[in-house]
Parts: structure tokens; C-alpha cells; sequence
């Protein structure tokens, strides 16, 4: 569905398909009011009949062809008229049934409805004044991306072709309105309508769940918004090198992804927890899990994701065993051909001495029951669980796996922490240089602090936009630690509940974790955890001069001119202090 | 032959003549304007305007407007009419009858503007 032309309103498409109706309704009372005024009337008092002025004719006719029917007004009629009326009254009854029901008729026709919903959708986008994201695909991974997006305060236009799924969207309780447009996203004009070449557009997610039309969205904003930042999922490594073939910034193989944090985990179980920790969706809180043994393991399905497993798994120099219905296709580890819900396969694969079994089939309910028959036959294992359907989530969480592959959470996951702390992907590459034992301290300290409910990570930069009051003072030539800072504007001898994960400095000297008495320079980016009320407090210190000369010396500043002329420095004081005028005000004596 | 612009000329310029005639006369003589022909007038040129709706053109667009404006000078040519007949003790007087003509006058000038539009499109069709 194309939306109209600007000059084609709906207004017109509507009187355009009126105008029978309207003529009809013209030329009926036009010959009603004609016939009234020559029809005679009773006679008047010298005899000579009289005769309807075309003023009454109106009056009478209008009132009659609605069917309001005041009586004969201003006088009884003759006979004549009365046969004329009778004319007019079955003659206007039919003109209105008529237009009535071409009325209606047009108001409920589909195309109409469409045109009114499209144009509706147009004006919506064209006004968003604030920043917005162009969610392409409102399927599971959609949902999730635009949920945590509506938390977090971001505006959100969502373009999908599936009807149900959009009139999904209108049932959610958004904090904040979401247009929504039911049409091919893989279309460059769907996407021009929905707000890809936007002033206010920060960014586009191709969610939907068929390669094509993601490619196809990145390639048109490559070309039409190349500055804005693209996510893709892709499902196949065919789609992923094509859309990095253009410079797509980021495409999401959620297998791929998952395979990258199964590497992580045996390698550095302690980055890996940390990693979801800080990743996780807004509002949730993760699990600890146990860190994946190095024993053998046992892969339960060979298709894309089970052969990314091996591939993980052989990184790692840990021995693979697969069962597949398939034909041996991998020369390299151990083939059991067989079903591996039925415990025969498992044994033949020798579960019983395995360490964990990865169930990754493409279908949910095999998987669970591989999953159930493996941990009967050994206790111990340590299981991941591939979860293709988000309805089947009440399964999984029941069965309470180790690990709970789900592909549309690692979408999301990775798309909000691509696009709201930039950040975070050079701490998480920097993180995982470390060894284990650092990892395992940090997680320690963090979880000690903030619990295991997924914490609130943003970034901040020090400049005039984001932090006035902070970049001013240090303009001014103030210098501070981070410690200093880093407290709460109403108590400054408290500690403020977050801290500094990464420090990005324009001259590319980045530092992991910085310590509390690193300076702060202006243009400086820091990505901070923390709580969500450290956040709202910090984000007011940074820009609020009274707030933060509190934080930094524990004294109130004076506001207005004439406290401030009453506490100025009085001339004990050394001109050197004089001259600063961030200098802390005395109280008056 | 296209049908449909046969029936729009036809109500273009029908509105106009019969505005015209209604328009001729003494101004302020009640005897020289016949209320009948007022009456046609508007109707016409209802239909006139009706018959210009949903017209993607821009020369239709225009033909649109004016025809609006003639619609409107008529409908308050007519109701002044009314009041003078029925509502103002004094009846038909010159003053009113004068203005209610000059106002059917503007309306004849949009008429007029119409028809010059119609014969405009109807030269540019080099068919």
C-alpha cells in the first residue's frame, strides 16, 4: 500500500466518490422547492390563491426530507401542494437511503480504511521532534527490541507486513505512542514513509525474519541514510558477507553470536557471566550460571547452529561426539546416526561419560526431549538448549536447562547494546583480553554491589550538550577525579551507586576500569553501571552548576545576585582565589 | 466527444447566463429580478461545483474554486432575499434589492472567470 499523493487528500478521494449522491441530493430538493413555490395554496382573504415563497419551500423541504416533520408551515396546505409533497417526500426519502448509503459503504470499504491508516501514519512519523528508531519486523525479536527501546525512552516506528502482528503492537502498553505501518519493509519507499531519511532518525534494525528483505533494507539505507547506523539479522553467512560486502556496520547471525559466547564461556566463564550480565534486557535479572565443563560433549543436530557448536567446541580443543538422522557428513568427530530422543543413541554416543550436550535441532519439542532423556541418563550434564519458538518458553523454563539458547534475545540483546552504549562493544573486546581471575573479581565486585537484576549501563560524554556544568568547570581550567564526582548531590560524603567500566578519550588512550583517581578531561566518554537512581542523579550533577559545585567541595554555592554580592570574598582573601570564580562563597559573617 | 466535458460546459455556462440574467436590470428595481432565476442560478451552480470534485487537474482545481466562490455569493444573495421578505418589516426595499444583486454580480464574475478557464483548457486540447 503507497500512501497517497500530497495533493490527493483523503477528502477529496471521499467527495470524488460522493458526487452521484450529491447531485442526486441537489437536483431532488432543487425540483422539490421549485414545485412548492408554484404549486397554489389555500386562497388568502381576497380569494387569489396564495403560494410558498421559495424562503418557506426551503424550510419545509428540509425539514420534510430529513424526516424531522414539523407539519404543514406557515399555513395548512391546498390540495395541490399536499400532491406535490407526497412527490417530494418519496422522491427524498430515496435520495437520502441513497446517500446514506454510499456513505457508509465508502467508510467501510478496506482501501479507504487503508489510505486513512497510511496517511495517519505519514503525519505521525513526519512530526516525531524526538530521536527514533526505524524498527523493520515486529515478530519476536521485533517485540523485544521495541519493548527494551520504549523503556529506555526512545521513540520507535515499526514497519512490518504481517497485520496481526502490527495490531499486536497497538494492544502493548508503550510509554509512548508507536507508529506502526503495515507494508513490505523491503521496499525503499515503505522505508522513505517510514522515516528513513528523517531528520530525527538515529538508527535501523532489519529484524524480520526473511534474509531478503533484510538485505534489501540494508542496501537501502545504505544508499539513502549512510550515516545512519544499520543492525541486520541474517541467518545465513550467504546474507552476512553480502551485507558486509556494502559496510553494513553490524550484522547479527544469531547463531554465529551464540557460538562466539560458547568460545567465551570456555574460555573465560567469568567474562562470559559478566557479559549477560551487563547485556541483559532492561528489567530482568540473569542467572548465575555453572561455567560449561571441558569434558566430552555430545552435539544433537548438525545444521547451521549445531555445526557453528562444533566448530565452537573444536576452538576449544574439546572433544565432539554428533547424533544426526542425517549421513555422516563430518569426517573429523565421532557420527552416531540415530534419533537422539530415544536414549539408544545417547548411549551409543556415550553420554554417560559426556560433560554437556548441546540439543540443536530446529525443532523445540525434539530438543526438549533430548535434553530430558540426557539428563535422566546422566545427572551431571551440563545442558544448552536451542528454543526456536518463543511460545515454548513455559517448556524451557520449567525444564531449567543450564543454558537456553533463544536466537530472537541474542538479537536484541546485542542490537540495545549496539545502539544505546556504543561503548560497550570496546569494553566487552577489551574485557575479554583479561584473564580469567581479573574477570572473576570484577564480577564479584559487581554483583556484590548491584545484585544480579540487569543493571542500568549508559554512556556519558563530557561536552556542552551532555554535561554543561561539568565541561564548563572544566573549561574554567578546575581539574577532578572521578572519585570526587562520582557522588550523590545530596549526600557528597556517600558514594554514588555506579561505577566507570571504560573510559574513552579522544587521543585513543582508553582505560579498562579506570581507578577513582583518574582525571577527567573534557571530550572524555565514560560508560558507567550502576543503578538507575545513580543515573538520574549523576545525569543532574553533570548539568547543574549548584548540584555539582555541591558534589565536589560539600558547599551550597549562592544563587541569587544580592546572596552572592553578601558572601562575595571579602578581601582578607588573596587575589589569587578572587580570580577563580568557581571559588567556594563564604557564608556571610 | 467526451460526455463529461459536454455536461460541465453545459453547467458552466448555464450558471453563468442565468446568473447573468438575473443580474440585468436596474439595480435597486425589485421588478427587473426575478427570484426564479436566482433559484437556477444556485442550483446550477451547485451542480456546476459538485461535478468539479475529485478533479486531479490543475485547471480543475481551479475551475473548483471559483465555482465555490460563485456558489457562496449566490447562497448569500438568496438569503438576503429571505430576510428581506421575511424577516425585515420592511420588505423588498431598492437598498436591498441593490445589494442583493451586486452580490449575485460578484457571483456572475466568478461565473465569467469559470468560463474563461473552460474555454483556456478547451484551446490547450489540440485534439
Amino acid at each position: 500500500m503507497t500512501p497517497l499523493a500530497r495533493h490527493h487528500s483523503i477528502f477529496f478521494l471521499i467527495m470524488r466518490r460522493l458526487r452521484a449522491p450529491l447531485l442526486a441530493l441537489i437536483v431532488i430538493f432543487a425540483i422539490s422547492i421549485l414545485g412548492l413555490t408554484l404549486a397554489p395554496g389555500a386562497p388568502d382573504a381576497t380569494g387569489r390563491p396564495t403560494s410558498l415563497s421559495f424562503f418557506h419551500a426551503f424550510y419545509f423541504v428540509s425539514y420534510t426530507a430529513t424526516t424531522i416533520g414539523f407539519g404543514e408551515i406557515p399555513e395548512s396546505f391546498s390540495d395541490q401542494q399536499r400532491l406535490w409533497v407526497i412527490v417530494c417526500i418519496y422522491m427524498s426519502v430515496a435520495g437520502w437511503a441513497y446517500t446514506l448509503s454510499r456513505v457508509f459503504a465508502l467508510l467501510s470499504d478496506r482501501n479507504l480504511q487503508q489510505a486513512i491508516s497510511t496517511q495517519r501514519f505519514l503525519r505521525a512519523v513526519n512530526r516525531l521532534g524526538e530521536p527514533f528508531y526505524l524498527v523493520c519486523g515486529y515478530g519476536e525479536t521485533g517485540r523485544l527490541v521495541v519493548d527494551a527501546l520504549d523503556r529506555l525512552r526512545y521513540r520507535v516506528v515499526v514497519v512490518d507486513s504481517d497485520e496481526r502482528a502490527l495490531g499486536e503492537s497497538e494492544l502493548q502498553a508503550y510509554a509512548a505512542d508507536v507508529p506502526a505501518l503495515c507494508a513490505d519493509a523491503g521496499n525503499p519507499e515503505i522505508l522513505k514513509f517510514a522515516g528513513l531519511t528523517h531528520p530525527r532518525c538515529v538508527g535501523v534494525l532489519a529484524l524480520t525474519n526473511d534474509d531478503n528483505a533484510n538485505l534489501a533494507i540494508a542496501i537501502a539505507a545504505r544508499l539513502l541514510a549512510p550515516r545512519l547506523p544499520v543492525l541486520c539479522r541474517a541467518e545465513t553467512r550467504e546474507t552476512a558477507v553480502n551485507m558486509a560486502s556494502f559496510s553494513t556496520r553490524h550484522v547479527i547471525n544469531p547463531f554465529e553470536k551464540f557460538s562466539e559466547y560458547l568460545a567465551l564461556a570456555l574460555r573465560n566463564p567469568a567474562a562470559w557471566q559478566l557479559l549477560i550480565w551487563l547485556t541483559g534486557l532492561p528489567g530482568t535479572t540473569v542467572d548465575r550460571h555453572r561455567a560449561p565443563p571441558h569434558g566430552a560433549w555430545v552435539v544433537c543436530g548438525h545444521g547451521r547452529f549445531g555445526r557453528l557448536m562444533v566448530e565452537a567446541m573444536e576452538g576449544a580443543r574439546i572433544p565432539v561426539t554428533i547424533i544426526d538422522l542425517a549421513a555422516r557428513r563430518d569426517f573429523d568427530h565421532p557420527w552416531v546416526r540415530g534419533d537422539g530422543t530415544g536414549a539408544q543413541a545417547l548411549q551409543q554416543a556415550n553420554i554417560m561419560r559426556a560433560a554437556g550436550i548441546i540439543a540443536s535441532t530446529h525443532n523445540d519439542v525434539d530438543n526438549l526431549s533430548v535434553a530430558v532423556t540426557a539428563r535422566e541418563l546422566n545427572p551431571d550434564l551440563f545442558v544448552i538448549v536451542r528454543q526456536n519458538q518463543a511460545v515454548n518458553h513455559a517448556l524451557f523454563d520449567a525444564f531449567d536447562s543450564d543454558v537456553t539458547m533463544v536466537p530472537s534475545k541474542i538479537i536484541a540483546h546485542e542490537c540495545l547494546a549496539v545502539l544505546t552504549t556504543p561503548l560497550m562493544v570496546p569494553f566487552l573486546e577489551a574485557m575479554k583480553g583479561r584473564d580469567e581471575p581479573w574477570c572473576a573479581t570484577l564480577l564479584e565486585r559487581m554483583t556484590e554491589c548491584h545484585g544480579w537484576a540487569v543493571p542500568s549501563v549508559w554512556s556519558v560524554r563530557i561536552d556542552l550538550s551532555q554535561t554543561p556544568a561539568l565541561y564548563l568547570r572544566l573549561m574554567q581550567g578546575a581539574s577532578m577525579e572521578l572519585g570526587t564526582l562520582l557522588r550523590p548531590p545530596h549526600d557528597h560524603t556517600q558514594p554514588l551507586a555506579c561505577e566507570v567500566l571504560y573510559l574513552s578519550r579522544d587521543d585513543g588512550d582508553d582505560i579498562l576500569m579506570p581507578d577513582r583517581d583518574t582525571r577527567i578531561r573534557a571530550g572524555d566518554e565514560l560508560l558507567l553501571v550502576g543503578t538507575p537512581a545513580a543515573r538520574n542523579d549523576l545525569g543532574f550533577t553533570l548539568g547543574n552548576e549548584f548540584a555539582l559545585h555541591y558534589v565536589l567541595t560539600g558547599e551550597e554555592l549562592a544563587r541569587g545576585w544580592i546572596w552572592r554580592y553578601l558572601t562575595r570574598p571579602r578581601k582578607t582573601i588573596t587575589a589569587a582565589t578572587r580570580r577563580d570564580p568557581v571559588s567556594p562563597d563564604r557564608p556571610p559573617v | 466527444m467526451n460526455l463529461e466535458k459536454v455536461i460541465f460546459g453545459f453547467f458552466i455556462v448555464l450558471a453563468a447566463t442565468l446568473n447573468f440574467g438575473f443580474f440585468v436590470g436596474e439595480v435597486d428595481n425589485p421588478l427587473h429580478h426575478d427570484i426564479y432565476e436566482l433559484f437556477a442560478a444556485l442550483v446550477v451552480s451547485l451542480i456546476a461545483t459538485v461535478l468539479k470534485l475529485g478533479d486531479r487537474t490543475q485547471i480543475g482545481a481551479v475551475q473548483l474554486s471559483t465555482s465555490l466562490v460563485a456558489d457562496l455569493q449566490l447562497i448569500a444573495a438568496a438569503m438576503m432575499w429571505g430576510y428581506a421578505v421575511h424577516v425585515s418589516a420592511t420588505g423588498l426595499t431598492p437598498e436591498l434589492t441593490s445589494s442583493i444583486v451586486s452580490l449575485s454580480g460578484g457571483a456572475l464574475f466568478a461565473n465569467v472567470v469559470s468560463v474563461v478557464f473552460l474555454i483556456a483548457e478547451t484551446i490547450m486540447q489540440r485534439r
